[in-house]
């Protein structure tokens, strides 16, 4: 009967999101708890998606609902058992890089084989470079752990925690975010176990048969009115040394949508690179957005949404290139795909936003033979804080300011982070001017000026883009402001790499703004007079 | 002469004002009206009829003590005071940046809420205090007076005030505030370093900024108040509950008026938490479903819980994030859009939702025969037999069966291929679902398993829905008290004259010593002694509870550690790290190997004693009750029709039993038994619902 199948389906989707929550609350990474960059689902015994919780990270919508069959191929259907873990951090499988670790849990009832938990979520460190565009290519990056088991009939296994261990620079944090982990699956396992024995199921066959009609279905619905044909575009961004292209042909049908790139640069060499899994990510967040919004991700609503990229380009970089960054180009793929939309659907479709976070990652360090303030200690402190400029504008509505898309991490206190290490922010405002014109305004960036406390000097690692390619108006339209990296003095700094800034000075951030969208001739005279009055133009 | 044994507690809510008088014991209750253009007007004449009722003049009132949502409206319809901010420079737009991220991920054209002042009407001032709370430059004292006079000449009524680390050294606020009251005598001023001295600029500044907001309507509409309430001859104290649960005096309430934010949850939080005291009860899930919205609340050892922030005034769908975050200590509940007047509706999934939009009283659900065209939770309860058309609300209101079976066939019942009965089954199941899952994620958060509690259910609409939603939490009992309709009010007769400080202080528990934490703590205990003491004249000690919101170095997330067992002297740090792992342990499984723990805020909480409990005794079950008559009630668990008994509430004297299917009526609501539970009256009139033996 629908209705039971209805409300088992909206309590599997409470369910992952129970587990996402548990992780948020125990995750050491900033990324995890500040971004929510971490996923969590629930699927059939044949490995097929049924329920993901939405997190701050939508980009890994198709990343971990590919992963679980990567489990069951690696692992061998017929070796799996009762009380077993998975483990892997292979960035071709899971989620696009060492950072991130994907754990997969079997569900047994009765004995029997019913679905399978999954999660990930991103760790401070991995060893290596780490969270760095430096590496040469993937073993420079940090360890990797190929699809293996991390408990066996229950048993954790003591070897692979000792080689973690010993590989890792906070491994007390690693550790205990991996424990979380397979905490967060046994948990997922308990409330579906619970549900099972309230609706009386032995299995989750029909249950999963009734989620992927009504998805399939409904997304169906979604592209049914769609016209059909081929739409390109292509989107230019900074890159990492030279501009990097992204180039999308959209095929769209009743049937589905695919996003093809060739046409797209090829493989870098320094860590910004892409692989195939996390392109269709992004990929499929930015049609989903604009195509299906409400239908919950799960195997059938994913399904008609296909990706394809060259091999050895940038978007389907192949082993063993370095990835750690591969957020970067990720974040811009939204944009690149709504660019095509927009000729099909141009009242959906908004205006080119700064896309790619903003990321100060800084290593304060007291100065030799410094002194503190009064009442101060000197200390090291790695500072990280997830910044974002403004979003396109809408066909409608004016762009969001500093706002991220599209990821969905969060900002953080400015009064809580310099508890935790020594930097002074004395400016984190909108930055007045730099939305794109439009009869619908960008949204504006912001202005960020830091500088470490009296005794420290810090280095920071630049991982900025649209400086040299600011966000494209569309429909007339004007551009968003460039990003800009610089000094109080007025020096100019590089948009990527590792960079000092001397004691006495302040670094100054300036965030890009949105496109615009439509004739800024069009603008309502009363949109016009709050704009000035607020200081926003 | 003013009794001090004669007590009024007056709710007002966005659709009903309720009044509860205790006369020594006895209560006496009313539901009128609000009227929302002059809120005391409700009051006076409720006043005047519980009076009457009683045999009581006005002026032998011994006290009056009121909750209002009047704070939360305005902050909800943005009218307020016309207000300015004055900020440090370099941050003017932290309200309006929040926390750079969507409540939506999914949806485009997403509108994030405005920030309460806008961007003209903010204003910067150089000056910076350290995180150490070292200044690192000093205050421009002339800007601060150019800033008020400036305000004050365009005709601004409210100034907030808050400054980066303000809650370390509140010095620069403090000398602001000064020089705007010498500047401009008239504005009314609050400084965050006292509405909410908590770490985290966005949270403070929001919270001032809406304190500054609601300020000048809260004090004008007390200072009324108290005045009409003088002039009817009732010249008691009159107290004010707060969000925390507990009460404070009108003066501070007028200084402080976002401390009454969702006062009326709180005090049906207290009404539940006095039951389970009366019943002996440690662990309950108080569940108050109203017209519009049901909150829920977990309420151990006889205390619900309390947490530093929530959000008000949530845009969409009472989306987490939607809203505005107030930092205030509040007492711990999940709110969301699921009551009676909810209207259901089919998606684009072809699957029905229910909620948050609501029928309101106007025009109400369908079944009121008042315009209402769109089914609402109350027209499936109706047409599943759970309400019957003839006695609800004793009668006064007539229900319309057939305006609900248009309503649930033409937008559930036409789009899915269902029948009118299967239609009001799946909306009452979604609804009964929904809450179920608000429930156990609240349960969740909270680290608690909810099969062993017991649930304590009021609100017009809960006893309805309270049986089912038992079953889905697998909870084996559940009281409906009497009073259930006016419980909030009723709630505020029994909250204790108490009040909680928060203040944000950072500490490394490798560096922390026992003096400075004296010292912290000391000064937070006499604050809110000094509160307390506005209210509290007894002769025993005030009850303090004291805790500190902990993490390990590098999460982001801390949980409340209670401190009151341990021994804070010289080795105050390792008490602190053994409590932390213990509650650590118990949250997330384990703790944590090699790691340092870091204190963001601490608490202190300071209460009147606990009054003394009147224990409700077992009950010697005598009878079975016979049903006076039956009618067909469907079962949702069982999924069919029963013949259920029908059960005067007031004929089921203590010790009465009476055997699932059935419903027990009364004037304000209806207890739906299904099959497999028996419900029993306990000596205090309380229903009892159990699982029968099988």
């Amino acid at each position: 009967m629908s209705i039971a199948h209805q409300i088992m389906w909206n309590r599997l989707i409470a369910v992952v999101e129970e587990q996402a929550l548990t992780l948020v609350r125990t995750a050491f990474s900033p990324s995890v708890r500040e971004a929510g960059d971490l996923s969590a689902g629930v699927f059939d015994a044949e490995g097929r998606m049924m329920a993901q919780a939405v997190t701050g990270t939508p980009g890994h919508v198709n990343a971990m609902a590919a992963a679980v069959s990567n489990f069951i191929d690696a692992i061998g259907r017929e070796t799996i058992a009762e009380g077993d873990i998975y483990v892997t951090n292979d960035p071709w499988l899971g989620t696009g890089h060492l950072l991130d670790f994907t754990f997969v849990t079997p569900s047994f009832r009765k004995g029997r084989l019913v679905g399978f938990f999954a999660c990930t979520a991103h760790v401070v460190d991995v060893g290596g470079r780490g969270f760095s565009p430096d590496a040469a290519d993937v073993y420079e990056e940090g360890i990797y752990i190929p699809i293996t088991r991390f408990a066996e009939a229950g048993a954790v296994d003591a070897k692979l925690l000792h080689i973690l261990r010993a590989n890792l620079r906070a491994p007390d944090m690693v550790i205990g975010d991996l424990h979380s982990l397979a905490a967060c699956n046994a948990t997922g396992h308990r409330r579906l176990m619970e549900m099972m024995d309230e609706f009386s199921l032995d299995d989750l066959t029909d249950l999963a048969g009734f989620i992927f009609e009504r998805s399939r279905e409904a997304t169906l619905a979604c592209l049914a009115d769609l016209p059909p044909g081929r739409y390109a575009n292509t989107m230019t961004v900074d890159g990492y040394g030279a501009p990097v292209t992204l180039a999308v042909a959209l095929t769209v049908s009743a049937e589905g949508v695919h996003a093809d790139f060739d046409g797209t640069s090829p493989v870098s060499p320094h860590g910004i690179n892409v692989p195939l899994i996390y392109t269709e990510a992004y990929c499929g967040y930015g049609l989903k957005c604009a195509l299906s919004p409400e239908i919950p991700n799960n195997h059938a609503s994913l399904e008609p949404f296909t990706v394809s990229a060259p091999a050895g380009s940038i978007l389907n970089a192949e082993h063993p290139a370095p990835v750690a960054v591969r957020h970067v180009l990720g974040h811009f793929l939204p944009d690149t795909v709504l660019g095509a939309v927009a000729q099909f659907l141009p009242n959906v479709a908004p205006a080119e936003g700064a896309g790619a976070l903003w990321n100060i990652q800084l290593a304060a360090r007291p100065l030799p033979g410094a002194q503190a303030a009064q009442g101060e200690r000197l200390t090291s402190a790695e500072v990280l804080i997830f910044t974002s400029g403004g979003t396109g504008a809408r066909p409608g509505k004016d762009g969001l300011s500093a706002t991220a898309f599209p990821s969905g991490v969060m900002g953080m206190s400015i009064e809580a982070l310099e508890q935790t290490g020594p930097v002074v922010f004395w400016r984190k405002e909108l930055r007045e001017g730099s939305g794109g014109a439009g009869q619908y305004r960008g949204g504006l960036g912001q202005t960020i000026e830091v500088q470490a406390t009296e005794g420290h000097a810090f280095h920071f690692n630049a991982m900025f883009d649209r400086v040299d390619h600011p966000a494209r108006g569309r429909a007339g339209g004007q551009y968003g402001a460039p990003g800009a990296v610089r000094l109080d003095d007025g020096t100019r700094l590089a948009a990527k790499g590792r960079q000092f800034v001397p004691p006495e000075r302040r670094l100054v951030l300036e965030l890009p703004g949105g496109g615009g969208f439509g004739s800024a001739e069009e603008r309502s005279p009363e949109a016009q007079r709050r704009d000035m009055r607020r200081g926003y133009s | 002469m003013s009794n001090p044994d004669i007590r009024l507690g007056v709710d007002i809510g966005g659709t009903f004002t309720d009044l509860a008088l205790d006369v020594a014991g006895t209560l006496h209750t009313t539901k009128l009206l609000t009227t929302h253009a002059a809120p005391e007007q409700a009051i006076l004449d409720g006043v005047a009829e519980v009076c009457a009722a009683a045999g009581i003049t006005p002026g032998e009132l011994g006290l009056v003590i009121h909750g209002t949502t009047l704070a939360t409206n305005a902050l909800i319809e943005r009218k307020g005071a016309k207000t300015a901010f004055l900020t440090t420079a370099g941050f003017r737009d932290v309200i309006e940046i929040r926390t750079e991220s969507r409540f939506d991920q999914y949806d485009l054209n997403i509108d994030l809420p405005p920030p309460l002042i806008p961007r003209e009407d903010r204003h910067i001032v150089a000056g910076r205090i350290a995180a150490s709370g070292r200044e690192l430059q000093p205050l421009d004292e002339e800007a601060v007076g150019r800033f008020a006079r400036d305000v004050r000449d365009a005709g601004f009524e409210s100034v907030a005030v808050g400054l980066i680390h303000s809650y370390v050294n509140p010095s620069h606020e403090t000398r602001a505030g000064e020089i705007i009251a010498a500047e401009a005598p008239g504005l009314s001023v609050s400084l965050s370093s006292q509405v909410s001295p908590q770490m985290r600029e966005f949270e403070r500044f929001n919270t001032v900024c809406a304190n500054a907001f609601v300020k000048p309507l809260m004090a004008s509409y007390l200072t009324r108040l108290v005045e009409r309430l003088k002039e009817a001859g009732a010249s008691c104290p009159v107290f004010l509950m707060h969000s925390g649960g507990g009460l404070i005096s009108v003066e501070a309430a007028v200084a402080y008026p976002v401390r009454l934010l969702e006062s009326g949850p709180a005090g049906g939080a207290i009404y539940a938490a006095h039951i389970a005291a009366r019943h002996g009860l440690d662990r309950v899930l108080s569940f108050d479903m109203g017209g519009t919205t049901a909150k829920i609340c977990l309420i151990e050892n006889r205390t619900p819980r309390t947490a530093r922030t929530f959000e008000v005034a949530r845009t969409t769908r009472f989306a987490k994030g939607s809203g505005m975050p107030i930092s205030i200590p509040v007492i711990e509940m999940v709110e969301i859009g699921a009551g009676g007047g909810s209207l259901a509706r089919v998606d684009a999934l072809r699957q029905v939702r229910v909620g948050p939009e609501s029928a309101g009283s106007e025009p109400g659900p369908a079944c009121y025969g008042l315009g209402g065209a769109r089914p609402a939770v109350t027209d499936a309860d109706l047409i599943l037999g759970k309400l019957d058309a003839e006695s609800f609300a004793g009668g006064d209101i007539p229900l319309f069966p057939a305006n609900a079976i248009e309503a649930l066939d033409d937008h559930i019942g036409k789009p899915l291929d269902l029948d009118a009965t299967e239609a009001a089954r799946a909306v009452a199941e979604i609804v009964d679902e929904t809450m179920a899952n608000a429930a156990r994620a609240h349960a969740v958060e909270s680290g608690k398993d909810l099969g062993s509690f017991t649930m304590i259910a009021f609100g017009g609409a809960a006893p309805l829905h309270a049986a089912r939603l038992c079953d889905k939490l697998g909870i084996g009992a559940c009281l409906v008290p009497p009073g259930a309709g006016v419980g909030s009010a009723i709630g505020f007769l029994r909250a204790p004259f108490g009040y909680e400080t928060v203040r944000g202080a950072y500490a490394k528990l490798s560096t922390l010593t026992g003096v400075w934490l004296a010292d912290i703590l000391g000064a937070l205990e006499a604050e809110a002694r000094a509160v307390v003491a506005e209210g509290y004249r007894g002769e025993a000690e005030p009850v303090v509870e004291r805790k500190a919101f902990m993490r390990y170095e590098g999460q982001g997330w801390e949980i409340p550690v209670a401190l009151d067992d341990l021994a804070l002297g010289h080795d105050a740090a390792d008490a602190l790290r053994a409590a932390f792992e213990a509650e650590y342990a118990r949250l997330f499984g384990r703790p944590l190997d090699g790691l340092d723990i870091e204190v963001m805020n601490w608490s202190v909480r300071v209460a009147s004693p606990p009054a003394r409990i009147d224990p409700v005794g077992p009950v010697d079950r005598t009878d079975a009750l016979a049903a006076s008559g039956t009618r067909a009630v469907y079962d949702t668990g069982r999924q069919d029709w029963t013949r259920a008994g029908v059960v005067a509430r007031e004929e089921l004297a203590p010790g009465l039993s009476t055997q699932g299917p059935a419903v027990v009526q009364e004037r304000e609501t209806t207890t739906v038994l299904p099959t497999g539970r028996i419900v029993v009256a306990l000596p205090d009139g309380t229903l009892r619902i159990e699982r029968s033996a099988p």
